[in-house]
């Protein structure tokens, strides 16, 4: 792709004799919000370390803005890391943390307080300049660390777990605040995460890992509403999955009929997408929770145990109610074996 | 309430065999009398004056305070890289080495100060002071590693990959980030080894000639001479001064933290 900013090309990461990520490749366009997703020990946080220039490259090589970079050490590459900890300097001020590179690479003073006055301006830190961080909360912590980041101007700025450690209404705000800076800046951004409704939220395109592999790239909408891999689909919420041979489900009990013709090999139904009520299949009810808008069942079946949500203005089953549920086709997702 | 009072007489026993030779020092120190004694022979300041006039005394002192100083210095040059590696980096062997390291407060001090006389002092002809002044620094190295070590594990490394990323080298890292976050630890292991290397005396016994002597070694040369106060005045006037370094930096410091 001609147009990718950062570009890992056949990358191998290792730790060790290990390897962690096997050949990826990846090209990031300019001004992207790339997520990258995955359970833990995918190697995402692995991807990032190696662009930041912290971890070794075995083989391939990266580029960004066009340059090589693969031997380039990692305080000469201009890429900002928003660590999941903050690794804020705690002998510092809120200002002296965030003027820290500049102060570094001796830029004028009046130029530094301008700078650094602007970015703790932008994440809404002005009045808080003088605190250190062990007087912070941790959502202001983490808004400086970013401040600390931007000063610089980086080519890139990768952000490692950025809304993990924060309660559910400062996650909200910080989604919307790292979207305004996206936007205002321009700045290509890199967040790992390892939870799909973040990267959902978050990011322009989702690329998802699974053992130092893409299992699939894409926009939120692709990969919410079509995954290719079994994986994938189990990622994105898909909890009743099958492998089908034959025009039968292969299940614990045995094979059963699916009652239509498919060329999938594998197929997926999220919980909303089971009709309970009547159909083929008998079960019986284990759990039923309240959620609001539906109810939540966990139902045991000769499939093995299947999870449904139905319309809360639907009766309600109690538990070890007898029930029958429809697999129906047209909710169904073909999917990739894996 | 009756039933506490065995932890009473516990606590006492425990304060008295702790703090008693120490007052019992300072009251012998007192006498008016010539000979050391206790019950004081009366009371008078004389003895605490003469310690002051005793020429050889202050020698020692002055040697001592030097050794403690810059051995200590030496030790924390050598051992804050030394804890450094040691926390940082996946060294083979690394438990080994915290243990050998460790081997000077463990080895009696008369082993290491035979063994220092036997292969340093009379196979190389070093001279006595030099020998003093490497023993010190080795006798107060574990220290310098123990302590700078446990400040050094309460400080994130990815600090330090924070700042390589805003620009820094490894040793701008070191000094900028680093250094600043466990200076508190680094002063408690300065204050821990010229403490200890001032009070030190077996390995000092092994190592001392004809007018170098450290001032505890002093001391009992001293005392074997003559009896008198002003050995029991001196040593509360160590003690008081001893007490005092350590009070100050619990105060500033919370030098208990480190320790």
């Amino acid at each position: 792709m001609s147009d990718a900013f950062v570009s890992l090309q056949d990358l191998t990461l290792a730790y060790g004799d290990t390897v962690a990520v096997p050949s990826l490749n990846l090209d990031i366009r300019e001004g992207e919000l790339i997520a990258l997703l995955g359970p833990s020990g995918c190697g995402k946080t692995t991807t990032m370390r190696a662009i930041a220039g912290l971890m070794a490259v075995q083989s391939g090589r990266i580029e960004i803005a066009g340059r090589d970079v693969t031997r380039v050490p990692a305080n000469k590459r201009g890429i900002g890391l928003v660590f999941q900890s903050y690794a804020l300097f705690p002998h510092l001020t809120a200002f002296e943390n965030a003027a820290f590179g500049l102060r570094l690479n001796r830029t004028a003073q009046a130029d530094l307080v301008r700078r650094t006055t602007e970015a703790l301006d932008t994440v809404g830190l002005g009045h808080l300049s003088s605190r250190r961080p062990a007087e912070m909360s941790g959502g202001q912590q983490q808004r400086l660390a970013l401040a600390r980041s931007l000063v610089m101007q980086p080519k890139v700025l990768l952000l490692d777990e950025p809304l993990s450690n924060l309660d559910a209404r400062l996650r909200l705000e910080m989604r919307t605040e790292l979207q305004r800076l996206q936007r205002e800046t321009g700045i290509t951004m890199v967040f790992v995460t390892h939870d799909q409704s973040e990267a959902l939220a978050l990011a322009d395109r989702v690329v998802l890992m699974r053992d130092g592999v893409i299992e699939q790239i894409g926009t939120a909408d692709a990969l919410y509403n079509t995954p290719e891999s079994a994986f994938a689909a189990d990622f994105m919420g898909f909890e009743n999955i099958f492998e089908i041979e034959n025009a039968t489900l292969k299940a614990a009990s045995g094979r059963l009929p699916l009652g239509f013709s498919t060329d999938a090999p594998c197929l997926g139904w999220r919980p909303g997408d089971v009709h309970l009520g009547d159909g083929p299949f008998e079960a019986r009810v284990i759990s039923v929770a309240f959620a609001g808008r539906h109810r939540e069942y966990v139902l045991a079946s000769q499939l093995g145990p299947i999870r449904v949500d139905v319309d809360i203005a639907a009766p309600a089953h109690g538990v070890d109610a007898p029930v029958r549920f429809a697999l129906p086709q047209a909710t169904a997702r073909p999917l990739r074996v894996s | 309430m009756t039933s506490r009072w065995p932890i009473w007489l516990i606590l006492g026993l425990t304060l008295t065999f702790l703090i008693g030779p120490f007052l019992i020092i300072i009251l012998a120190g007192m006498s008016a009398g010539n000979s050391l004694a206790f019950p004081p022979d009366g009371l008078s300041l004389k003895w605490y004056a003469k310690v002051f006039t005793i020429e050889s005394f202050r020698a020692s002192f002055g040697l001592s305070l030097f050794l403690a100083v810059f051995g200590t210095l030496a030790a924390l040059i050598i051992g804050i890289p030394a804890a450094y590696a040691l926390n940082r980096y996946d060294i083979p062997g690394a438990e080994t080495i915290k243990t050998a390291v460790a081997a000077p407060i463990i080895v009696p001090g008369i082993i290491v100060g035979l063994a220092l006389l036997r292969y340093l002092v009379v196979p190389l002809d070093v001279t006595i002071f030099m020998a003093l002044f490497v023993a010190h620094t080795a006798l107060v190295l574990p220290y310098a590693v123990r302590v700078v070590s446990s400040s050094l594990q309460n400080l994130r490394s990815d600090m330090e990959e924070a700042a390589v990323l805003l620009g820094c080298t490894r040793l701008q890292a070191f000094t900028k980030v680093v250094l600043p976050n466990i200076k508190g630890g680094v002063l408690a292991a300065f204050i821990l080894g010229f403490v200890t290397s001032f009070n030190e005396v077996p390995v000092s016994l092994f190592l001392s000639g004809p007018g170098v002597r450290t001032m505890p070694i002093d001391m009992l040369s001293y005392m074997e001479i003559t009896y008198d106060p002003s050995v029991a005045a001196l040593s509360a006037l160590l003690a008081f001064l001893c007490v005092a370094i350590v009070f100050t930096a619990e105060k500033f410091l919370g030098f208990s933290r480190y320790v």
